[in-house]
């Protein structure tokens, strides 16, 4: 097992809970898709998976890393070597071109692969882009930037939170396409957080959650 | 409407205090350095006014002789006795310890309506008469007033608000006791009321030449070039405070286009619209300008003493220690408050005015920057040529300072794109995708920063500037005391008969006794002092020369030629070869040309037998005396117990150096505060470039954190950026600094003094201030680098929330 998240609660201070013990299990290769109303605690679910923030009980193990005995170094470790990340506002890193932000996590976690590097870039049709800064693309092409930067260093895990939330339908398409593609290729587990049913479906199996938990 | 905009626009302020505060206090700082010095400015020139006016003659015509010596009674009873309505003045300096304070006298029988009199008994509640009785009555303010009580052998003294501090008045019978000079007149104020018919002056007394009311017009002109000094810093607070404002209009207007854009869509037109930002604007100027004026009498009130001192001691210009609140002050302060924040809001004002309705938010052109980049070197290349220009059509202090800050605003134009230069480069030697980004994201920092580091650039120049001149300064001023002052005491008689008594003593008990003898004379309005030695080694082997001629001493002591010194040599053209009129009918050729730092004066040096040929009356009571240093403490003891010497009249050659040291360093006490001053301003606008551009930071920190770097590396690597650039800026003003202080050394200082100091380079100093910029850069950085590393991650996840 790759993931397993365990009756996990987190409430934000001044807020009322967001999770009231959410559970759910990944096995390493497979893709889960996380759907639920807005504000159910998908996208915080998605970030306690990805240690980009602490939990107030439960446990979440991730390849057998147990999360709640991180401190932020660790945290910060486990998002650079074992998890990646792709958001649905993009967020490249504006003072970098294409290509550094593309290799940019593979570095910062020491497994760069040239090869591989080139035939993401390739794949994902990056390869006139690559000198340019990230305000010089349309959404599609940060979105691919996203993408490839996050497969760039082969994660144990991908967290896609609605990575095609804010793209026109023949993007959305193209990019999930690519996205599927590239994780089914290189072995790597998929959570994504969604609302679209259509997208769901792609994945190998969905799990709804809503008032804070995952429904049976 | 207008109400509901009002509403609309002044909730960005609610929602962003800190930029609020920021632009407060940007205002602020830029008025209070302003306004303190011209609160220090107006308050000197105050003093002076009343100094010319401290008899209320102001305003009168003066008679005094042609070559500038003092007259006798009977040309005075001559013109009394032909109808000339005229009234004596004797003036001098009376000496109490190691004060000096000015003595006027005044023939009060002849002129008994002197307002100075009839204002100052009216204020110490005593008949105006008194003054002429005996023993007569002293009128001082109060400081000096407390001062004279103590003092034996003094007449009752009256203190006095109508009077400038360190001046005495008194009836002219009281100053000749009071300065020992019987008999002697400084010069005669021609009274309001004259007969209608008067004996011509010529026919009276040829000798005497009749000189125009000057008002305060001579200690004016002496001290404007430190005025002028003082103002250029205050302007330079000035445009440092104003780059923060720049930058926190410019940041506020920006997050406001959208809601500007709603507000016209919305209906509301756009000429309203600028009206109403306007007058928030100037709203905002005088709220700033209120706070800068506090800051400003606070910094004014603290630097005046100092300031006064100096005025005091350089110029012999009596200023007043304490401050006083001006009306005009006030109102020029608010006036310059509401300018200054209205220059530095024009271009966003401009841009805001031209904003298309439909434009985007934020929205900004890639390539831009580039474009930025040429026309801001453009620009600093016609500043610099403008101000090469300005210097060569009008030279002087006005054009060595029009050039002076072409080449601070050309230099800090260029910052910006030559920094870009130098991150590019690092950018592109950078090894680890760390380093790789941090180098990326400064240059990507570098429009929100730019402000603040021309801010740093101007202040970190102007330390290096006027730090590099003042300790060349003293440097030079060190080893010009130890050429000037080779007597190991200076003795002072009371009078001339005490001095030929004094020097008949010290003669057999010294290796040598040197007079010090010197007459003033008036050179069409101007006073030279003229000097008379007896031929010494002293003189030969130590005097400082700067320009020389064969054989220069030997014809100065047979009586052939005169040494002048640097200010006269460069205010009048006069070099050796040349010929100066010393006095009328009284011309020699300049032998050589000698240093005279502190003296705003002419002076000139003769062999004495030639002073004494035309100035017989040539006071005799200052002497040099030469013997062994270990030697003068017992001699000194022996001079107080044989003479009737008042306190301070023997004085050590180490006690005077170090008065002079000590008068020196007072001189640069000002321009030393107003550096830190400006450094912290400086400082100041980093911190609040950091903290406006605080919010736009986060959508950039919060991927590379995502991406795996902890929050406290991520603070020490802002903590590194801010440091980094500050280290660059801090690099490239030191060269830029070394231009300022040759341009003040050789431009300025020879314009406003008269003088030119070699150049010295101090390394130890630049790395003291390029700390001193580091820490500064720490510091501005501190406090968001805090606040980054304390951050809850759940902040740093709006970022990546999807309903943001």
């Amino acid at each position: 097992m790759l993931l397993t998240v365990d009756t996990v609660t987190k409430t934000y201070p001044g807020g009322r809970p967001v999770l009231r013990g959410a559970s759910i299990t990944l096995d390493r290769g497979q893709s889960l898709a996380l759907t639920g109303e807005s504000g159910s605690g998908k996208s915080t679910l998605l970030n306690l998976t990805g240690a980009l923030d602490g939990f107030d009980s439960g446990e979440i193990i991730l390849d057998g890393v147990a999360l709640s005995r991180l401190d932020d170094a660790g945290r910060a470790a486990l998002r650079r070597d074992r998890v990646a990340l792709v958001f649905q506002q993009f967020n490249l890193i504006p003072a970098l071109t294409v290509a550094q932000n593309l290799s940019f996590q593979a570095r910062l976690a020491g497994r760069l692969d040239a090869d591989w590097l080139k035939e993401i870039t390739a794949r994902l049709g990056l390869g006139d882009l690559t000198e340019r800064y990230p305000e010089q693309l349309s959404g599609g092409q940060q979105q691919r930037v996203a993408i490839g930067r996050a497969m760039a260093g082969r994660p144990k895990l991908l967290l896609a939170d609605e990575p095609t939330g804010n793209l026109d339908e023949t993007a959305a398409g193209t990019v999930l396409d690519l996205m599927l593609d590239l994780v089914r290729d290189s072995g790597t587990a998929l959570l994504l957080v969604t609302h679209s049913q259509a997208i769901a479906a792609r994945l190998d199996r969905r799990a709804h959650l809503t008032g804070g938990r995952v429904a049976a | 409407m207008i109400g509901a905009a009002l509403l609309a626009l002044g909730s960005h302020w609610r929602r962003h205090p800190v930029q609020l505060v920021t632009l407060l206090l940007g205002v602020a700082l830029a008025t209070g350095l302003w306004s303190a010095v011209q609160a220090i400015n107006g308050e000197a020139r105050a003093s002076y006014a009343q100094a010319a006016n401290q008899i209320g003659a102001g305003g009168l015509d003066r008679l005094r002789r042609a070559d500038g010596a003092a007259m006798g009674l009977e040309q005075y009873l001559a013109l009394r006795r032909t109808g000339w309505q005229v009234a004596a003045v004797l003036e001098g300096e009376m000496r109490l310890g190691l004060r000096a304070v000015a003595v006027t006298g005044i023939d009060l029988l002849a002129y008994p309506d002197l307002p100075a009199i009839a204002e100052s008994a009216a204020a110490a509640e005593i008949a105006p008469v008194e003054a002429l009785t005996a023993p007569g009555r002293l009128f001082a303010a109060p400081a000096l007033a407390l001062t004279l009580q103590g003092e034996p052998g003094l007449p009752p003294v009256a203190a006095t608000n109508a009077l400038p501090p360190d001046t005495v008045l008194t009836d002219i019978g009281t100053a000749e006791a009071l300065l020992n000079r019987p008999g002697q007149i400084s010069h005669l104020l021609v009274l309001p009321k004259q007969p209608l018919v008067r004996t011509p002056l010529a026919e009276i007394a040829p000798d005497l030449i009749r000189q125009p009311a000057s008002g305060a017009q001579d200690i004016a002109r002496l001290t404007d070039s430190f005025h002028l000094n003082l103002t250029a810093f205050g302007l330079l607070s000035f445009v440092v405070g104003l780059f923060i404002v720049h930058g926190a209009v410019g940041l506020a207007f920006e997050q406001r286009r959208g809601l500007i854009r709603t507000l016209r869509a919305l209906g509301l037109p756009l000429r309203l619209l600028t009206r109403l930002l306007l007058a928030e604007l100037c709203l905002l100027a005088l709220m700033g300008g209120a706070a800068g004026l506090v800051l400003g009498y606070l910094v004014a009130a603290a630097l005046l003493p100092d300031v006064a001192a100096t005025l005091r001691g350089l110029y012999g210009a009596p200023v007043s220690g304490a401050l006083e609140l001006r009306p005009v002050w006030l109102l020029s302060g608010l006036g310059m408050a509401v300018a200054g924040t209205l220059l530095a809001s024009a271009q966003a004002l401009w841009r805001l005015a031209r904003m298309p309705i439909l434009a985007a938010p934020g929205q900004r052109a890639w390539g831009s920057g580039r474009l930025r980049a040429r026309s801001q070197l453009l620009l600093a290349l016609v500043l610099l040529l403008g101000g090469l220009a300005g210097f060569a059509l009008s030279g002087g202090l006005i054009g060595g300072f029009v050039l002076l800050g072409a080449v601070l605003m050309a230099a800090a134009l260029a910052l910006p794109p030559t920094l870009s230069v130098l991150l590019t480069i690092g950018a592109a030697r950078a090894r680890g995708p760390v380093a790789e980004w941090l180098w990326s994201d400064m240059r990507a920092q570098l429009p929100g920063l730019s402000l603040a580091l021309m801010a740093l650039l101007l202040a970190l120049a102007a330390n290096i500037g006027v730090g590099t001149m003042v300790a060349s300064f003293r440097l030079t001023f060190d080893g010009w005391l130890d050429q000037r002052l080779t007597s190991t005491l200076y003795v002072t008689a009371r009078d001339d008969a005490q001095g030929a008594a004094l020097a008949d003593w010290l003669e057999p008990r010294a290796d040598a006794v040197l007079p010090i003898r010197s007459v003033e004379i008036d050179r069409a309005g101007t006073p030279l002092f003229v000097y008379g030695i007896v031929d010494h080694p002293s003189y030969r082997t130590h005097w400082p020369l700067i320009a020389r001629s064969a054989q220069d001493w030997d014809r100065v002591m047979r009586g052939e030629a005169a040494l002048i010194n640097e200010q006269m040599a460069r205010r009048e053209g006069l070099w050796p070869g040349d010929n100066v009129e010393l006095a009328p009918g009284w011309s020699l050729p300049v032998a050589a040309v000698y240093s005279d730092y502190g003296n705003p004066t002419g002076q000139a040096i003769v062999a004495l037998e030639r002073l004494l040929d035309r100035y017989p009356g040539t006071p005799n009571t200052r002497f040099g005396v030469h013997l062994a240093p270990e030697r003068a403490e017992g001699l000194a003891d022996e001079i107080d117990a044989t003479f009737d010497l008042p306190v301070g009249a023997v004085i050590r050659q180490e006690t005077l150096k170090a008065r002079s040291r000590a008068i020196f360093e007072k001189t640069f006490l000002v321009t030393g505060a107003l550096n830190i001053l400006t450094l912290g301003v400086a400082g100041f606008a980093i911190l609040t470039s950091l903290l406006t551009l605080w919010t736009q930071r986060l959508p950039q920190l919060a991927p590379v954190w995502a991406l795996g770097l902890t929050r406290a590396r991520l603070a020490r690597l802002e903590l590194a950026r801010a440091v980094a650039l500050a280290a660059m800026t801090a690099v490239l003003a030191l060269p830029l600094g070394l231009v300022l202080a040759w341009l003040l050394l050789a431009v300025i200082n020879v314009a406003a003094f008269g003088w030119r100091l070699p150049m010295y380079l101090f390394p130890l100093d630049w790395l003291r201030l390029i700390g001193l910029a580091l820490a500064t850069g720490a510091l501005a950085a501190a406090l968001p680098a805090l606040r980054l590393y304390r951050l809850p991650p759940a902040h740093l996840l709006r970022v990546f929330a999807n309903e943001r």
